[in-house]
């Protein structure tokens, strides 16, 4: 059996369930979204990461119908939802704070967005007990708010928003309430959730460990406009710049004149001893300035001069043990700083290297990410 | 104790300021009235086992046959009751103007409601018989826009009654709703159009639930001190107005039928008790539902 891979972004023929074309949106001179244009697929789990401010929310809320474009359109199914109030649209949302209302039951939070829709009595009722079942909720149904804990909230606001089987759910940082723990479990339900119900969502986070674990594609946004939309695996080892390099993940960036040396292979020469070579399918004219972006598990570190290209040698100035891993900081000759990271496999050994300790990093061509900015 | 003592301070405080002052009325209206000083008998000169033997219900008993009293109590329930509706309608949209305004108004706002109280009850309410009266300033605006040509009839009427009820209450009842309000998460009105609800649905489904403990206290606390009032109703009202805290006033001081007023006031209390105890587990329910 062939198992077709779910990537509708790279179908040219594949219609887009939500685009943005050209969109910009400022409140009074901030420009929240600066002429950003997207497709979002259908059945797509798509994540909109970046820092606060960035303007993720503001794309939400335009999908939503809680505000209104300066330019530009947003289609929902080919047809321009402008000016369509928020409670025409079958777009739900789960909101960040849950805005569950204190005053109903679990039961009626539930019930509410169908109540609206006159959905027949039998029907509403059947359709209520199924979203309790799918959020574990059953027993919880005749509770308020206030009487259920946080991660019950959480499930009840998407029990809630799910409801009404909208083309589209919205999630606003939906598991920022939550702690560690109960966030991750509450990412692997979510998904289960969004692979049983076939439900498109967009989901906004600051957690880029959230966005990576969760989503099938993530856009990481900066200042109102997109830098760079890929799979998490795309995203983090092969980013388009080092804004979002360095916002996914741990990461060594290496800057310096670059010069080719082969097919595809250049020497970056950063100031250290001798110059780098790395293998890039980005083309770059001699001598301009780039950057090698380098993650910490991909450098190896010895305690002599290992065979191979990419080596250099400095001291030992900070270990830092995370328990599965550990993460050594290496000071080069010319004071830069570049963290290897070693996985811990064996419980009991001795620690090989220590501070102060005279060692040698490397890492292969192909480790790194030649970037241009 | 100290504990003892501490608990003791409001215990003392509605013993001398509430419980006595309500026995000695008590007591006035189960006694006859009299030309004496004070005005009624038997008083404790006359030893304390006859003075006992001497109390009566026959003032209680008069208010019952004459029919003069339980229209007063009627009307003044009456008057109560519509003042209280239409200080609610107007000081709901107030109170949510307020509440949706921006914040660096809102400050300015509370203080334009509190305002009025530092002048004089007692002045602002003759302010009113300024702007009502056929001379009035009401009555001159209207002739000089040309909206009418007779003078019109306000002063000494229930309607003056009402307006004055409702401009001196409605801070009452504005500032619990605003503080209901103001609390109230705009991502809640948000989520409920967002699950289909129009604006208006929204405020019925949401905002008035949400504000219920806002308006229930804002309505007792112009209902209460309105059954009551005196000022306003003998001020504005004229002689057409049956209020019962005028009829009190009357049986006191013009007809100095002490006894009588006592019983009357007596009455007004058991029936101003109802509405308080409602009011207490009203605000006792909100706060259960707040923890």
């Amino acid at each position: 059996m062939v198992e077709t891979v779910f990537e509708p972004w790279a179908d040219p023929n594949a219609d887009p369930l939500i685009s943005f074309k050209n969109v910009t949106k400022r409140f009074g001179d901030f420009v929240a979204i600066d002429d950003l244009t997207l497709d979002i697929f259908e059945r797509e789990f798509f994540a909109l990461l970046g820092p606060s401010g960035c303007g993720k929310t503001t794309m939400m809320r335009i999908l939503a119908g809680f505000e209104n474009l300066t330019s530009g359109s947003t289609l929902l199914s080919g047809h321009d939802i402008a000016g369509i109030p928020p409670n025409k649209r079958a777009v739900n949302m789960m909101f960040q704070t849950y805005a569950l209302f204190p005053h109903l039951s679990v039961w009626e939070n539930i019930a509410f967005g169908l109540r609206r829709d006159g959905v027949a009595k039998d029907v509403l009722h059947a359709r209520v007990e199924e979203m309790l079942k799918l959020t574990r909720l059953e027993k919880f149904g005749r509770r308020k708010p206030h009487q259920i804990s946080g991660g019950q909230r959480q499930r009840v606001a998407l029990a809630r928003s799910l409801a009404k089987a909208p083309k589209l759910l919205l999630l606003d940082e939906p598991l920022g309430a939550l702690d560690k723990k109960l966030r991750q479990e509450t990412q692997f339900e979510l998904m289960d959730i969004q692979e049983q119900t076939g439900t498109t969502f967009v989901i906004v986070t600051h957690d880029q460990e959230e966005a990576m674990t969760v989503a099938s594609r993530v856009a990481v946004m900066d200042e109102g406009r997109i830098i760079q939309v890929a799979t998490p695996e795309k995203i983090y080892e092969a980013p388009n710049s080092v804004y979002v390099a360095d916002f996914i993940g741990d990461v060594n960036i290496l800057t310096g004149p670059v010069r080719a040396v082969g097919a595809d292979t250049y020497s970056l020469d950063f100031g250290g001893s001798e110059p780098m070579t790395a293998a890039s399918d980005r083309s770059f004219a001699e001598g301009v300035t780039a950057h090698l972006a380098i993650r910490p598990e991909k450098i190896g570190i010895h305690a002599e001069r290992p065979e191979g290209p990419n080596s250099v040698q400095g001291k030992v100035l900070d270990i830092a043990y995370l328990g599965n891993l550990s993460t050594y900081h290496v000071q080069l000759p010319n004071g830069q700083i570049i963290k290897a990271q070693t996985a811990n496999t064996r419980r009991v050994s001795r620690r090989v290297f220590t501070w102060e300790d005279p060692v040698w990093v490397s890492w292969s061509a192909t480790a790194g990410v030649l970037l241009d900015r | 104790m100290r504990r003892f003592l501490l608990i003791s301070v409001p215990y003392l405080w509605l013993l001398t300021l509430f419980l006595i002052p309500f026995v000695i009325v008590f007591k006035i209206a189960l006694s006859d009235a009299a030309l004496a000083i004070p005005p009624y008998m038997p008083t404790m000169k006359d030893g304390l086992s006859a003075m006992f033997s001497q109390l009566d219900f026959e003032n209680f008993i008069f208010l019952t046959e004459d029919d003069l009293y339980w229209k007063a109590y009627l009307s003044s329930l009456k008057i109560a009751f519509i003042s209280t509706v239409l200080t609610l309608l107007l000081g709901y949209p107030i109170a949510y103007a307020m509440a949706r305004a921006p914040h660096e108004w809102r400050a300015t706002l509370m203080m334009l409601i509190i305002l009025p109280f530092w002048t004089s009850f007692l002045i602002r309410v003759y302010a009113w018989v300024g702007i009502l009266s056929t001379e009035g300033l009401l009555n001159r605006f209207l002739f000089w826009i040309g909206a009418i040509s007779e003078p019109l009839m306000i002063l000494n009427t229930s309607t003056a009654v009402y307006i004055g009820i409702v401009y001196t209450y409605i801070p009452f009842m504005i500032l619990p709703i605003y503080a209901a309000l103001e609390r109230l998460d705009a991502s809640l009105i948000e989520a409920a159009e967002d699950l289909g609800c129009s604006r208006m649905k929204a405020f019925w489904l949401i905002t008035v639930p949400l504000s219920k403990g806002g308006i229930i206290a804002g309505c007792f606390l112009v209902f209460i001190p309105a059954l009551g009032e005196f000022v306003i109703p003998s001020l504005l009202g004229g002689s057409g107005t049956l209020m019962i805290g005028k009829v009190l006033f009357e049986e006191f001081f013009s007809n100095r039928d002490w006894p009588v007023a006592s019983a009357v006031a007596v009455i007004l209390l058991i029936i101003l008790i109802i509405p308080i105890i409602l009011f207490q587990r009203n605000e006792q329910r909100q706060q259960e539902a707040e923890r």
